[in-house]
């Protein structure tokens, strides 16, 4: 299996992943701005190496207000918000992006892919679900 | 396990996982021919995991290997503006191997164990990045003629069958559009300018020709694994194919720049309707590949160097990283 | 500021497409998420535009200040562009870069300005200047040391350029004011990045916590310098083009100690030196790295490039 889950579909895309990390400043009490336990680097793995590497992490970025966090990519950090600046540096360098979502890879959980079939199939075939199915009110306006 | 998935399948398979097996690769083989794209928790097999590992990875160490020779002339770039476009090239260059790794991850490799063969000398790079950027002009030559191979080459990977890759392909693509252009203004500038300019630029061209046009692989007859990629659309193009095409347009822009290729052999061939160029030295191809060109040694170095400095700083960020969820969790 | 009336279009960024709309499963999901627009800031060429037009003009004494502020960004980059491909992880040779070409941005956009004064181009002034004649402070030229000296300068130097550029926002020179004013939002953020590893490295491991310490310790001698007042500072203050220096220092040492505390770091008991770069007196430093910078412009005066 891979290090981590899928870093493709992330089944949960949609919940509201609110682990911000203001900036330093003066006032701000810095222990607050680092993530919460999940950003712990996984230390007792890798025995064999003294190096425990920086974890994984999904970057998903929203290009402009109003639409959705894009998965964008993956990048390396010890934590969530070192993971936050390497996210703005690496993915948003050309000014692609007014928002970040950084997410531990391992966080994520994903659909099977070895039930792809009764996961996704079900609704091929139910074409009352979409507009095109009622074709006898073509022509009738503002329907 | 990681390296498990460059098993090739073991041979005792209980019925269950013959069936599992046979399954997947039904389902990849459908995949592949619909000219779609796998995904990385999709069954695939171990021989196509491990293409995609090396050329990936390989990949990934050309941009992060690449890195050095203009870094070598960041802090001598002749202007300010010039020091800004190469430092952000430069910059690119890392983001692009970052991309990379992670496909790379997808398929089940760490990033620092590819790092590792990398420093070991046990992974290849693009052996293009083994010569010596001696002069100015080889920022030019770099952007206009090794840019432009690796966009010729990178262009078809956008489409590649491994999905991660692809999308890897297509950032990579979208940034790298000013990196030749760049190159091609630098040597127009100079090729514009005074005759020690103009020299400076005809040098560059003469020494970055056939190393670039190396970039796309050995000839059709001698690339064995290149079937086998295109039969997966890892490989949209051959490696021939490819090349051609590149020299057709590098004696377009060339003439642009007021400059000369190297190559007195250049032609197209109405028969073929191919771009044909004089011979290639791939003794010196192979040479350099196995580790004697004239900066192999000097460039695994200093990436050696420069990880094992950090090696403290990356160790910092981690202990703090543990400190502070332990303070949490305390809390 | 003149550059809100000059309707100046960013364009040439030229074709990005690489023709992928083919690109299948990527789907439209990775488009968005890499669209790429260059953003509506000031660039030195628009500065250099404005001068060419006639609109801007520094007097001789806000050509001589911006001078110095573009002397420091430029020397800073100069010693940040080496860490590039030699950072401790590539994630941190994006970081660095990102911050030297920010630094030679300000550097540039300020060097353009000034050089109208004498009719000079950022380039004139960056390639062509000797070693007396470059008006950055003492604490710019320090060696970039091993990572730990590194961030330790940029904490101090983000930190003050940040008061720095605050207050210039308010200049009543315009063009001072309209670069301060692009420059103060990027070195907030070089604040931010050094103040999270100047943490990390303290409260990391007892190596990299020796380390932060000898590296504070030995650029500290170079903070009395950035807040220095002479006659030029004191005339310009006057004309509200800019602050006294010393005026930054409270809240300097407020925001830093605060990190420092926080870190658990004491503010290095060393003596400051003397300084002296903004009367263009260096360090040892300074020559090898313009001997560095100038060489090839040197050895081809009058080209372009």
């Amino acid at each position: 299996m891979a290090p981590h889950g899928n870093p493709e579909a992330p089944a949960s895309a949609a919940s509201e992943i609110n682990r911000e990390a203001p900036k330093v400043a003066a006032t701000t009490n810095v222990d607050s701005t680092t993530a919460g336990s999940v950003s712990a680097p996984d230390v007792t793995s890798g025995g064999a190496k003294e190096e425990s590497p920086w974890s994984l992490w999904e970057v998903f970025v929203r290009s402009s207000r109003g639409l959705s966090h894009v998965h964008a990519g993956s990048l390396h950090a010890p934590d969530a918000a070192m993971a936050l600046r390497n996210a703005r540096d690496l993915y948003t360098r050309r000014n692609e992006g007014v928002s970040i979502w950084v997410v531990p890879a391992e966080a994520i959980s994903s659909s099977d892919p070895d039930s792809k079939g009764s996961f996704f199939e079900s609704p091929q075939g139910k074409d009352y679900r979409h507009a095109t199915y009622y074709t006898k009110s073509e022509g009738v306006k503002h329907l | 396990m990681a390296s498990q998935n460059l098993q090739s399948v073991p041979a005792e398979l209980s019925p269950e996982e013959q069936e599992r097996e046979a399954a997947g690769e039904a389902y990849f083989d459908r995949i592949i021919s619909e000219d779609s794209r796998i995904e990385p928790r999709d069954w695939m097999p171990a021989a196509y995991r491990k293409t995609l590992l090396r050329q990936i990875s390989q990949h990934a160490h050309s941009e992060i290997i690449g890195m050095q020779p203009e870094a070598n002339w960041i802090t001598r770039a002749p202007s300010l503006k010039r020091k800004s476009i190469l430092m952000a090239k430069v910059q690119d260059e890392a983001g692009h191997g970052l991309y990379l790794y992670s496909a790379a991850e997808t398929l089940g490799q760490s990033r620092d164990q590819m790092m590792e063969d990398l420093i070991a000398g046990k992974a290849r790079y693009s052996s293009i990045f083994n010569y010596p950027t001696i002069s100015w002009a080889d920022m030019g030559a770099i952007g206009w003629l090794v840019d432009g191979a690796a966009i010729c080459n990178q262009v078809p990977l956008c489409r590649a069958s491994y999905g991660p890759y692809g999308r890897a392909m297509v950032r990579i693509c979208k940034e790298e559009s000013f990196h030749q252009r760049q190159g091609f203004e630098i040597l127009l500038e100079l090729s514009n300018g005074t005759p020690a300019q103009k020299q400076m630029a005809q040098d560059a061209v003469n020494r970055w020709y056939a190393p670039s046009l190396m970039m796309f692989g050995p000839p059709d007859d001698d690339s064995p694994n290149s079937k086998q990629s295109m039969a997966w659309n890892i490989k949209r193009f051959s490696n021939d194919e490819l090349r051609s095409r590149f020299v057709g347009m590098m004696v377009e822009q060339v003439r642009v720049l007021g400059l000369t290729l190297p190559d007195k052999d250049i032609r197209f061939n109405e028969e073929t309707k191919k771009w044909e160029h004089g011979p290639l030295d791939w003794n010196e191809f192979k040479e350099v590949l196995a580790g004697r060109g004239p900066c192999n040694s000097q460039r695994v170095e200093r990436r050696r160097e420069a990880h094992e400095n950090g090696a403290w700083v990356r160790e910092a960020a981690v202990a703090y990283a543990r400190k502070q969820a332990q303070k949490e969790n305390a809390a | 500021m003149s550059t809100q009336d000059t309707d100046f279009v960013i364009e040439g960024h030229g074709d990005i497409s690489v023709g992928v709309h083919g690109a299948g499963a990527s789907g439209d999901g990775s488009a968005s998420a890499t669209r790429i627009t260059p953003g509506n800031a000031l660039r030195p060429e628009d500065i250099a535009l404005e001068i060419s037009r006639g609109q801007v003009k520094p007097t001789e004494d806000v050509a001589e200040f911006a001078l110095r502020v573009g002397d420091d960004g430029l020397i800073l980059a100069q010693r940040l562009g080496h860490w590039i491909s030699r950072a401790p992880e590539l994630e941190e040779d994006i970081a660095l870069g990102n911050i030297a070409l920010d630094q030679l941005g300000h550097a540039r956009s300020f060097l353009t300005y000034a050089g109208a004064a004498w009719g000079k181009s950022e380039d004139d002034l960056a390639y062509f200047r000797r070693e007396h004649e470059f008006r950055s402070a003492h604490l710019f030229e320090q060696p970039n040391g091993d990572f730990a000296v590194t961030i330790a300068r940029q904490f101090i130097v983000s930190f003050y350029q940040y008061e720095l550029y605050t207050k210039l926002m308010e200049s009543t020179d315009a063009t001072i004011a309209a670069i301060s004013a692009k420059a103060v939002k990027e070195v907030d953020y070089h604040r931010d990045h050094s103040a999270q590893w100047v943490l990390r490295l303290a409260g990391g491991t007892d190596e990299s916590r020796a380390r932060i310490i000898q590296g504070f310790k030995l650029v500290w001698p170079y903070v009395d310098e950035l807040f220095e007042d002479d006659d030029l500072t004191t005339r310009l203050a006057e004309a509200g083009v800019t602050v006294q220096p010393s005026s930054l220092r409270a809240e300097f040492d407020r925001l830093t100690g605060n990190i420092m505390a926080e870190a658990e770091l004491e503010i290095p008991g060393v003596p400051q030196a003397l300084g002296g770069g903004r009367r263009g007196k260096h360090s040892e430093f300074l020559g090898y790295i313009l001997a560095e910078m100038q060489v090839l412009a040197r050895e081809h005066p009058g080209a372009s490039w």
